[in-house]
């Protein structure tokens, strides 16, 4: 323990800005008195978090960078340095670009059909329906179910329905896989959505509603005029979060179709988890990672800054 | 006279409006209750037609639940006690030490709190496959792979977006309240589980039930994480089950066994639905 509180005084001696700005602060009264006995106490407060936290994710991160411009490796010590080989190698990778294009068509039917079917059972449920909380109940309740799960229980569902009809399964056909991967993301997320919908709705002043109706707005003219330009922020963090989750989704497409038939419903991120597996493609996988990465934040931050533009301020 | 007519146009169309949605939730329900039929048959009337009810001939009470809990060399049972053990850690490790360090960021707020949370904020974007291979590694280098030892892992991944939401929460706390605790003479430590701790009922609760949520069903980061022979949850558990490597099951003691890991997910809704609802609203707003 001696041993992190001294380290601890380190740091705030690195951090302790100079003298003359910790004068100021004196002047200002006890705010200063609190902040710098608390900071005596750093190594108890963000101690035990900062060290989980480079073990968890900001290690892992670097040596994922360091790793995807390695050769051949079984561990991390092994690796030799190699250059963009594996970049090359992963930008010729013909299943990482047929996943990439199934994961892109897959996000964009995704984020259209649960974004639209939230919001009107949103909208449905806050003009005063009877039942609505029941409904709502039921609505989100499949959320809380994980993607394994829900991958087996609707592929053992798809199949039985399949059976109904045809001879084939529900891995034997790329349709089919695709659509099923619809259906049970419909199924897991439209209840999420829609309580981040149903706050937003509830939201929107009632006067300015009122003031649209008596100045003989129809309905539809409320709804796209009044209604939708105030729910924007909600908008903006649905669309983000069901367009990251699609482009991220693994559990499901594992348990559901598990990449079958031949490959060919591996989304992104089984894609690259499949290459880890195997020693020869390990690297590769890495770089893929890294691509998949930094494509993921781009997308994100490209979508906010879209929907944010169109948010009115209040 | 008109009024009233359109008053009553209003009351049809809103039960007109509940009789769909009341519909759009009973086919909503189908999927479960396709499974919970499905856990009374037999195998073979399971695999022949998924979508008949158990008849005198099929029906076999609750030996599915029995073969679904018990069968295999690692039983379903023994999955549950280690999910319910890494979730109850995991969450209470990161309330208690993402709100300590979020409290000592907003107050702070020196260079390294600043780097320390846009970090935080970094990685909830990065996505799992960047640090798939390396975690599994770092982790096993550290002998992390237990059920005990696995929440230190979560504290660390779950940090962004627990110190984000906690962050944002402590900022609107007025510090003169911490101020006239430091006079009384409060220490930081004192002041902290005495003053801050309480006020941030709320936001605890919201961030419990989301980390909740993402610890109870994660797959992928315990089983690369966990040895697999000695150790698994409940996903992974379904997973090997499943894919047959490791022995397959019968489908009906596998739709026991797929109702049985729903169950305590619903109880766990119908208790505290309200704070759930809040918390899922809350931690959109954040994001």
């Amino acid at each position: 323990m001696s041993n992190t509180s001294s380290g601890a005084s380190v740091k705030t001696a690195v951090d302790g800005k100079p003298p003359k700005k910790k004068k100021v602060k004196y002047s200002s009264g006890h705010s200063s008195m609190t902040k710098r006995s608390l900071r005596k106490w750093c190594w108890l407060f963000i101690g035990p978090v900062f060290a989980s936290f480079i073990i968890g994710f900001i290690w892992p991160f670097l040596q994922g960078i360091y790793l995807s411009f390695c050769g051949k490796f079984n561990i991390i010590s092994n690796a030799h340095l190699q250059g963009f080989e594996n970049y090359v190698k992963a930008f010729s990778d013909e299943t990482f670009f047929h996943s990439f294009w199934f994961t892109a068509l897959f996000a964009v039917v995704s984020v259209v059909l649960i974004n639209l079917l939230a919001f009107s059972i949103a909208y449905a449920l806050t003009q005063g329906v009877k039942g609505s909380n029941l409904f709502r109940t039921v609505f989100f309740m499949p959320n809380l179910i994980g993607g394994i799960v829900l991958g087996y229980l609707w592929s053992m569902i798809f199949d039985g329905l399949l059976d109904l009809w045809t001879s084939q399964n529900l891995v034997d056909n790329e349709v089919y896989g695709f659509w099923g991967l619809i259906i049970l993301l419909l199924w897991q997320q439209v209840g999420y959505m829609m309580i981040i919908y149903i706050a937003g709705l509830q939201a929107v002043p009632d006067d300015m509603i009122e003031a649209a109706k008596i100045d003989g707005a129809t309905k539809s003219q409320t709804l796209f005029r009044v209604i939708i330009p105030n729910v924007m922020p909600s908008i903006t963090i649905c669309t983000f979060l069901t367009l990251t989750n699609s482009f991220k989704l693994y559990d499901q497409n594992l348990a559901l179709t598990g990449g079958k038939p031949s490959r060919l419903t591996e989304m992104l991120a089984l894609n690259i988890s499949n290459g880890y597996s195997n020693m020869a493609t390990r690297g590769m996988a890495q770089a893929k990672a890294v691509i998949f990465f930094i494509f993921v934040a781009a997308l994100g931050i490209a979508q906010l800054a879209a929907t944010r533009k169109k948010e009115v301020q209040q | 006279m008109g009024k009233q007519q359109t008053i009553k146009q209003e009351k049809t169309r809103k039960t007109i409006m509940s009789i769909v949605l009341g519909f759009i939730c009973i086919i909503y329900m189908l999927p479960i209750l396709t499974i919970i039929v499905n856990t009374f048959k037999d195998a073979n009337a399971v695999k022949s037609n998924l979508f008949a009810l158990p008849n005198g001939d099929t029906f076999v009470g609750f030996e599915n639940y029995v073969t679904g809990m018990t069968a295999g060399s690692f039983p379903f049972w023994k999955a549950v006690l280690f999910n319910v053990i890494i979730t109850v850690l995991s969450a209470f490790l990161i309330l208690l030490f993402c709100s300590m360090a979020a409290w000592y960021v907003a107050r702070v707020n020196s260079l390294f709190c600043k780097i320390f949370y846009y970090l935080c904020v970094f990685s909830m974007v990065v996505p799992f496959q960047m640090v798939q291979f390396t975690l599994s590694k770092t982790a096993d280098s550290l002998g992390m792979n237990t059920p005990w030892t696995i929440p230190v892992i979560y504290l660390g991944f779950g940090a962004g977006l627990a110190i984000f939401m906690f962050v944002g929460f402590t900022k609107s706390i007025p510090i003169e309240i911490e101020e006239a605790a430091s006079i009384d003479g409060c220490g930081p430590v004192k002041t902290y589980f005495m003053v801050v701790l309480p006020m941030l009922k709320p936001t605890l609760i919201s961030v419990g039930i989301l980390e909740i949520m993402w610890v109870w069903n994660d797959y992928l980061l315990p089983s690369l994480v966990l040895d697999l022979a000695k150790y698994r949850n409940i996903p992974m558990h379904i997973q090997l089950t499943t894919t047959g490597s490791y022995g397959s099951m019968n489908l009906g003691a596998m739709m026991a066994m797929i109702f049985l890991s729903i169950v305590p997910i619903i109880i766990f809704y119908l208790t505290c639905q309200k704070y759930i609802i809040k918390g899922v609203a809350a931690g959109a707003v954040k994001g």
